[in-house]
């Protein structure tokens, strides 16, 4: 899977660099690659995220989660969660985002809280559960923080959820 | 030891529309949580039903102030799944547009910390003088807020003559009236006594808690779009990242005040500089992006401001997700607020310079 | 004026005339203070608030059209101001900090989402404009409204003011 397109037609270099070292220790469980300049994606597999995410911070040095989002796909049965990781410290990375993904099934979405990791993703994983329903485990305050305390439906950003009137 | 349990907000002349949770011991605060949503409109939502010409007034309403920085980051994303090249003349527009929007956004700033440490002169000042900028971008785009001047492939139509001269002539009114706004208001004995040493972010705090914008720069580190990851023109441009070590809610003010310096050095190099040409690319019929997914972000006048956009080769976007600025610095908001007084409350929190709005989208 | 002879006449036509004072003399003099001395309650919902802060600045200053500054406590204040959306989390905050003001009480919608809900029209979580739960008196539309609107609203709010009755 990670003989994508886009690393055939030479990727930039800094960003390679920066996700040999992941794959090498990752192995198999790095599902997807993708490189674009200054923006790098990688996908595994949703039980090793944290491991990835120990690796981001600890040896490549990005420091702070600047947003956690969730996709649905509801195709695919699959919930898919991205953290956009970026840097303060190391200068010469702060241009770059690295966008670490995993998919974890519709039916039991559950993934483990990496707010120990990075504690500035606690609110933006806060939003993520309340709007689309992902389960972080072990989050220090897992509640509702946007939608009114009455809310009883589903959570809004889930494809079967219609707007009224739409 | 009793606590006492107040809630400050949503009505509440030192919060907008927005509730801190604030647990007292006397009168010192032993924890202070924020509780938004109160202006929650679904605009993620939103943007799944509309294509991606309307979602264009969508996203500038989180942001009024604001609009062109918000837009920059969006309409930057959608170029960059098109593959679309902006003419020179469309980017340094976008840039002088993207710096009176951060003055604007700057003086409203400036005017609100003034109530909130009860300075009714400087309240009065920066709104009228933020009237100055406002009718600079009123010229240019027809609006006084709400501009929705930025579109995929450039800005919406070119500047009209007079423009240079308008800009500049504020420019020079403007640096004249920073003088004294910085001795009545930043340098003002009564204003640092309420600010110096409240709401301390150490660098070390700042970047483990991930915050932006002017509230990361005041705590010390010289971190900032423009310079680490030049969009459109600003690596042409020569400005600078002024920076403080305090990490107090007075740095923040100042920061904010040079930071108008800057934005107004840019705008008058910008409108030097600015080549003639077309301003947008003549994109006929409807716009779809190409599938695929990308991450574009600003540097806003709060902070860093993040699109994640996933399109599917539609219409619509498939999904869009906007990271505000405000939403970021939220979680330092228990961080400064603890240990404080009740009565500090209003200075420290505003000197994040937090828009419940934003936060919210 | 008042002697033995007329006075039953005057103590018994008392509740009359003091009627018809309220009614017009002193109806006008009560509207009249009314009318310029209007205290906003400080109740931004939504970014319309921006727009309303610029009224009350230099350039546009509705004080001299007499709204006063907002910083009093809704239990003192006349007008409440719907400054943009109101959704489903704000609702119940908006009828509760409406139903703590004196009578007589006036309500302003300002804004496009205050009015119908606005760009929000179709929004899980915005209300369908604010006169589903507060009586509303004057609308102001706009997204957001210039201040100069505002500014119409008021006199608008003036002249209902000054033709109501006073009880």
């Amino acid at each position: 899977m990670s003989e994508t397109p886009e690393t055939e037609q030479k990727p930039p270099e800094r960003e390679s660099k920066l996700v040999d070292g992941l794959t090498a220790k990752l192995g198999k469980d790095v599902l997807e690659v993708d490189i674009k300049p200054k923006r790098i994606k990688v996908k595994v597999k949703p039980e090793r995220i944290k491991d990835a995410a120990e690796y981001i911070k600890n040896e490549l040095g990005f420091d702070h989660v600047a947003s956690v989002s969730g996709v649905d796909y509801p195709n695919d049965q699959e919930l898919e969660v991205i953290y956009h990781i970026a840097a303060y410290e190391r200068e010469d990375l702060r241009d770059l985002v690295v966008a670490l993904a995993a998919r974890i099934p519709r039916q039991d979405p559950k993934t483990p809280t990496l707010t120990d990791i990075w504690p500035s993703s606690e609110y933006s994983e806060r939003e993520t559960y309340e709007m689309i329903g992902i389960i972080f485990e072990g989050h220090p305050k897992l509640e509702r923080l946007l939608l009114p305390e009455d809310w009883d439906d589903i959570p809004p950003l889930r494809k079967e959820f219609k707007n009224p009137g739409r | 030891m009793s606590t006492l349990s107040i809630s400050v907000g949503p009505q509440h002349p030192g919060s907008g529309h927005f509730r801190i949770m604030v647990k007292l011991d006397g009168d010192r605060i032993v924890e202070a949580l924020p509780d938004p949503g109160y202006v929650h409109r679904g605009e993620e939502k939103l943007a799944e039903y509309r294509n991606y010409i309307q979602n264009i007034p969508h996203f500038e309403r989180p942001i009024v102030h604001d609009s062109s920085n918000i837009l920059f980051a969006y309409v930057s994303a959608v170029e960059d799944l098109m593959k679309l090249e902006v003419p020179e003349r469309g980017q340094y527009i976008r840039v002088v547009m993207a710096e009176l929007n951060r003055i604007i956004a700057h003086l409203y700033y400036m005017a609100i910390y003034g109530i909130f440490v009860g300075h009714s002169t400087m309240f009065m000042w920066p709104m009228g003088d933020r009237e100055l900028f406002i009718d600079v971008a009123q010229m240019i785009s027809g609006q006084r807020v709400t501009f929705a001047f930025l579109l995929p492939g450039g800005v919406r139509n070119d500047m009209p003559e007079g423009v240079k001269e308008r800009a500049e002539k504020a420019c020079d009114y403007f640096e004249k009236r920073l003088v004294e706004y910085e001795k009545i208001f930043i340098n003002n004995p009564l204003f640092e006594r309420r600010t110096r040493g409240m709401g301390v972010l150490t660098k070390q705090d700042a970047i483990r808690l991930g915050v932006v914008g002017p509230t990361l720069r005041a705590s010390g580190v010289k971190a900032d779009l423009r310079k680490d990851e030049p969009y459109a023109v600003y690596d042409k441009l020569d400005f600078d990242i002024p920076v403080s070590q305090d990490g107090d809610s007075w740095a923040r003010a100042w920061v904010h005040m040079e930071e108008m310096r800057q934005s107004m050095a840019i705008i008058r190099q910008a409108l030097k500089d600015m080549p003639s040409g077309p301003v947008k690319l003549n994109l006929r019929g409807q716009i779809r992006a190409p599938s695929g997914e990308t991450f574009a972000r600003t540097e806003a006048s709060r902070g860093a401001l993040s699109f994640y956009l996933v399109s599917n080769g539609g219409m619509m976007p498939y999904r869009v997700r906007l990271i505000t600025p405000s939403f970021r610095n939220m979680i330092a908001i228990p961080h400064i607020l603890k240990g404080l007084l009740l009565a500090d409350l209003p200075p420290a929190f505003w000197g994040l310079d937090y828009w419940p709005v934003e936060a919210d989208r | 004026m008042v002697n033995g002879a007329t006075s039953n006449i005057f103590v018994g036509k008392l509740k009359d005339i003091l009627q018809y004072s309220v009614k017009a003399p002193l109806r006008y003099v009560v509207n009249w203070g009314r009318i310029y001395s209007l205290w906003p309650v400080h109740l931004e919902t939504a970014c319309c608030s921006v727009e309303w802060g610029a009224t009350s600045g230099p350039r546009f200053d509705v004080e001299r059209w007499g709204m006063l500054a907002a910083f009093g406590s809704m239990r003192q204040c006349d007008v409440l101001i719907i400054l943009g959306t109101v959704n489903r989390k704000m609702a119940p905050r908006v009828k509760m900090i409406y139903d703590q003001m004196p009578e007589p009480r006036y309500v302003i919608a300002f804004g496009a989402c205050a009015l119908s809900g606005g760009l929000y029209f179709d929004s899980y979580n915005v209300l369908p404009g604010v006169d589903t739960i507060i009586p509303v008196d004057i609308y102001i539309s706009g997204c957001p409204p210039r201040p100069e609107e505002f500014i119409q609203g008021l006199i608008m709010l003036q002249n209902k003011i000054r033709a109501s009755s006073v009880r």
